[in-house]
């Protein structure tokens, strides 16, 4: 029995339990269990992972196995993960778990809201474990339709157009990725789907290279909010419900970095490094340009939906950077993106939930009023703009450091240019805490407003407890990562 | 003339036999008899399933080779009546409505007729019995499209679907001849060592094409599709969708890989511009239709655009994936047209249109999550088995290295996916104050929808399927 299957067992296993149960309680329940051995799977799973690495075992991948699905079509089940995707999978599990928590009360039809929720994260667990191209775009295409319904049905604002758009844009990406996995698939001549194999056989054709690559870059990069592919993202985060839009940027963006790290540089390793050029440009774009944005918006949900753009772009930017550092520091943004952002948006509903407006001009005062969410707030913010002892700080260093050392002028140039981000991050992230937080409350309605309730503070206490342990302890994370970006880098600078 | 050679044609003999005892029935059943027609008739044909499955073992020719059957050929025909058998499934509540009632037994009888023109035409090698096996299929069907005489839209809807199938069927006829007069022979086999592509030949081709690009309403045939959709009663829109298609498809493919073998480059070109052309324009113009039917009928159009694309690779993968497709698409169509028909008696005026769908979450919410599966699966979305077939065709035509074609097709997906979504929102999100009341099926609409939702789901996760298919020789 391999342990990873247990990530896609346990969420079939929910999606069942869900199916039957008949009340809130019993649904609670279930995904209360559900999660919690999610969570400590993964846990005992990055354990395991870093002591068999301790121990001296080097294979690429560990707990590898593979079933034939569709012989004929060379279509394999198989599995395995190296330290990036232990990292995702662990990253998965603590938001699929504090969101759980923070959709407590979510009404109506609880039920088929988790069910959605359940298929969107079996999704999601599929496509960090599977090594198998075509099983990866199953799970990634199963993670992707359950928004349509989570944002348009449980949503709030605009959330039909929102919903639409973002399903139709993340389809388009999925499109262009399928022609670039079959481009993959039939210029390698492989007798196999697997990623690994086809990797270790590298002879595709350097212009077909040329075609597949910006198509299955791209396909990714339209979940990773690459610039000009990012518009679904703000109006996607901002109608969705909040555990769903920690799910989504959490989590779900980070797939796109992960997929286009795993796949589309990993296999066309020729054409990564000759047009890395014009996705770097696009990245800094993205890096600069979400920040601005950010400064100019007044909803909360927009503000963090701009500035994930601006950090999702931070990852990709830093992937393309393709040194071993910088990489590094990518996986580390993803991980602390994804528990600061979970965390943002948990903070921002509960807000919501309780004022009933995101808009920053109509708040005033709140640390008087609720305490701690607006601590939370302060930290989640300070956490995001990159001060030293949080998760943020560590990874964007990592990510400068790296990529100033490519040494040409055009690197350092858009390297220096993305760097003024983390000044713009300060100016947005100090204005919304100056001016919602502190001051008097201004709302007299606002004042008898309560602070949060248990459910709600354990799912900020959680995240951040993750933020800080990332940001005070990061080498374990490089002990993780350490193996399976330096195979990657190996392949691109050889 | 051996006459026992007949008794080798078992599917056929044996859905002759079926079609014998309905109709002996029918003519003498009375009172209590008639009750278990409708059961009687739904097994008879589950049990040929098993007959027509059976049969495939073996390899058969007949007739100096105008009658060729093999295990693919056997498993398509057994689709076609696990197909069917869905379609009669769901038309147990229409049929015991006043008007249609009295003519119960027609219903069957026609049905069965068309069915085994559908088998002679995918066992024929010989375009004689093809001809006679198309229009065998054809004539039935136009009856049964203005079954519902009285109503108006049926009656239109049968001429307009008999006049335009006899102009095809009369241009495909001609194509044939020219056919015959350059090669002088009409059996498949000889003919392909006879075809060079000549002008004249191309010309006899492109005639053909149209006759069957009829059937399978490919734009630009596909304009009487639309019409007789609406009209036809919804069990014979959904036969006329997935049964007729779906055997039209499958000819399709034998006949260009069999016979115009040495003309690949020019058929590959002619289907090339016809797919494009149809995955294109139905989606377009599905996006704006309101009626439901309407609606399916340009859904299905776009579908056997993407049914093309596994034609056109021409290779034994291609056949695989058009096969697989076809009863993919088979279940994912009858899931849509069952709910349509469930749910239709429940409307004023008989027409289930967009807004009807309002808010049927509310009232119906399991008829809602089989509509929404069905409709993913229709979309392409993963795990259903939709996903797969897509996956599937896209493969055998990249394959065979059209891949432009792949890249618009996939394009389209998105396009698709859009409309197939403005049903989901409104049966989940558009709010609505009194939405359809909630309906319920009688047992044998249940029994199919189930089939279906069993096939949605698992057809494509679970691959034996797709193996069994793989494996039977082409």
């Amino acid at each position: 029995m391999n342990i990873l299957n247990l990530f896609v067992a346990i969420p079939l296993a929910m999606l069942f339990a869900l199916w039957i149960s008949r009340n809130t309680k019993q649904i609670r329940t279930v995904m209360v269990t559900g999660s919690t051995l999610l969570l400590s799977l993964s846990v005992y799973l990055t354990i395991d992972f870093i002591a068999q690495r301790n121990a001296g075992v080097t294979a690429a991948q560990l707990y590898t196995d593979s079933w034939s699905w569709y012989p004929a079509l060379n279509i394999c089940y198989s599995i395995g993960v190296d330290g990036i995707s232990v990292a995702m999978i662990l990253l998965s599990s603590i938001i699929v778990f504090t969101g759980t928590f923070a959709s407590w009360n979510i009404k109506p039809h609880t039920k088929d809201f988790f069910l959605w929720y359940v298929l969107l994260s079996l999704g999601v667990y599929g496509f960090f474990i599977t090594t198998d191209m075509f099983a990866m775009f199953m799970f990634y295409e199963t993670a992707l339709i359950p928004m349509y319904l989570l944002i348009g049905v449980w949503g709030s604002g605009k959330k039909e157009y929102s919903a639409m758009k973002l399903t139709l844009m993340l389809m388009g990406g999925s499109a262009f990725l399928l022609m670039g996995i079959l481009g993959i698939y039939y210029g390698s001549g492989a007798t196999t789907m697997n990623i690994h194999e086809i990797a270790a056989l590298s002879n595709i054709p350097t212009e077909m290279q040329y075609i597949f690559f910006p198509l299955t870059f791209i396909g990714f990069g339209v979940l990773g909010a690459l610039f000009p592919f990012h518009t679904w993202s703000p109006d996607g985060h901002a109608s969705a419900p909040t555990s769903v839009s920690m799910l989504h940027a959490g989590v779900l963006m980070k797939l796109g970095g992960y997929g286009c790290f795993r796949i589309a540089m990993y296999l066309l390793p020729q054409a990564a490094n000759d047009l890395a050029w014009i996705f770097i440009i696009l990245t800094t774009i993205s890096v600069v340009y979400g920040a601005l944005s950010a400064i100019s918006q007044t909803d909360l949900k927009y503000i963090n939906a701009y500035s994930s753009v601006s950090h999702c772009g931070l990852v990709l930017f830093a992937l393309l950077m393709m040194t071993r550092t910088s990489c590094t520091g990518a996986i580390l943004q993803m991980l602390s993106h994804g528990l600061m952002t979970a965390l943002f948006f948990a903070l921002i509903g509960m807000i919501y939930g309780r004022t009933h407006t995101r808009d920053i001009r109509q708040m005033q005062g709140l640390m008087k009023i609720m305490p701690f969410l607006s601590v939370g707030y302060v930290i989640a913010g300070l956490a995001n703009l990159g001060l030293p002892g949080f998760s943020g700080f560590i990874a964007e260093m990592t990510i400068f450091v790296g990529s100033f050392m490519v040494d040409d002028t055009f690197h350092r140039t858009v390297t220096i240019i993305a760097c003024t981000s983390i000044v713009i991050t300060a100016v947005y992230i100090l204005r919304v805490v100056g001016k919602i937080l502190y001051g008097e409350p201004c709302n007299e309605e606002h004042k008898r407003l309560t602070d949060a309730t248990w459910d709600e503070r354990f799912t900020v206490i959680c995240l951040i407890i993750c933020v800080a342990g990332l940001g005070i302890a990061p080498m374990w994370v490089s002990d993780l990562i350490n193996n399976g970006v330096g195979d990657i880098i190996t392949i691109l600078r050889p | 003339m051996n006459y026992f050679e007949f008794f080798s044609m078992i599917p056929e003999i044996s859905l002759l036999a079926v079609f014998v005892v309905i109709f002996i029935f029918d003519l003498v059943a009375t009172g209590r008899y008639r009750r278990i027609f409708h059961a009687l008739v739904c097994l008879l044909m589950l049990g040929h399933i098993y007959v027509c499955i059976e049969s495939g073992d073996k390899e058969v020719t007949l007739f100096g080779g105008m009658y060729y059957s093999n295990s693919m050929i056997a498993f398509v025909k057994a689709m076609l009546v696990f197909g069917s058998s869905l379609v009669v499934l769901q038309a147990h509540r229409w049929l015991r409505s006043t008007h249609a009632l009295a003519k119960q037994g027609e219903f069957y009888v026609l049905l069965l007729s068309t069915l085994i023109g559908m088998f002679f035409m995918l066992s024929a090698r010989h375009f004689l019995l093809f001809f006679i096996g198309m229009e065998l299929a054809s004539l039935p069907l136009a009856c049964l499209v203005a079954f519902d005489k009285y109503r108006h839209h049926s009656a239109e809807a049968g001429i307009k679907y008999v006049l335009t199938s006899m102009f095809a069927s009369a241009i495909m006829l001609y194509g044939i001849s020219f056919l015959y007069g350059t090669i002088g022979t009409l059996y498949f086999e000889d003919m392909a060592q006879g075809l060079s592509g000549t002008t004249m030949q191309i010309f006899a081709l492109v005639m053909f094409f149209a006759g069957l690009g009829f059937k399978i309403s490919l734009v630009p045939f596909h304009l009487w599709t639309a019409d007789s959709y609406q009209g036809a009663p919804t069990v014979v829109t959904a036969y006329l969708s997935v049964i007729s298609k779906g055997a039209a498809v499958f000819t399709l493919f034998v006949i260009l890989t069999k016979v115009f073998a040495p003309m690949t480059a020019q058929w590959q070109m002619m289907i090339y511009a016809v797919t494009v052309a149809s995955i294109t324009i139905a989606n377009l113009f599905a996006i704006k239709q309101n009626n439901m039917k309407r609606f399916m009928a340009f859904s299905s159009i776009s579908q056997a655009g993407y049914i093309m694309l596994a034609v056109i690779s021409g290779t034994a993968q291609g056949m695989s994936a058009m096969v697989f497709y076809i009863l993919v698409y088979i279940m994912a169509n009858m899931a849509v047209f069952g709910i349509i028909e469930t749910l239709q008696h429940n409307v004023e005026g008989g027409e289930l249109t967009r807004e009807h769908c309002n808010g049927l979450y509310k009232t119906n919410p399991q008829l809602t999550l089989l509509m929404t599966l069905a409709l993913f699966s229709l979309g392409g979305i993963p795990p259903f088995a939709g996903f797969f077939s897509k996956f599937f065709v896209f493969m055998s035509a990249f394959d065979a290295g059209f891949l432009v074609l792949v890249f618009i097709a996939l394009i389209n997906t998105v396009i698709s996916l859009y409309y197939y979504l403005l049903i989901v929102k409104a049966m989940y999100i558009t709010p609505n104050d009194n939405p359809i009341a909630k309906v319920k099926c009688d047992m044998y609409t249940r029994i199919s929808l189930c089939a279906c939702l069993l096939g949605i789901v698992l057809l494509g996760i679970c691959s034996f399927v797709y193996i069994g298919i793989d494996n039977f020789a082409f």
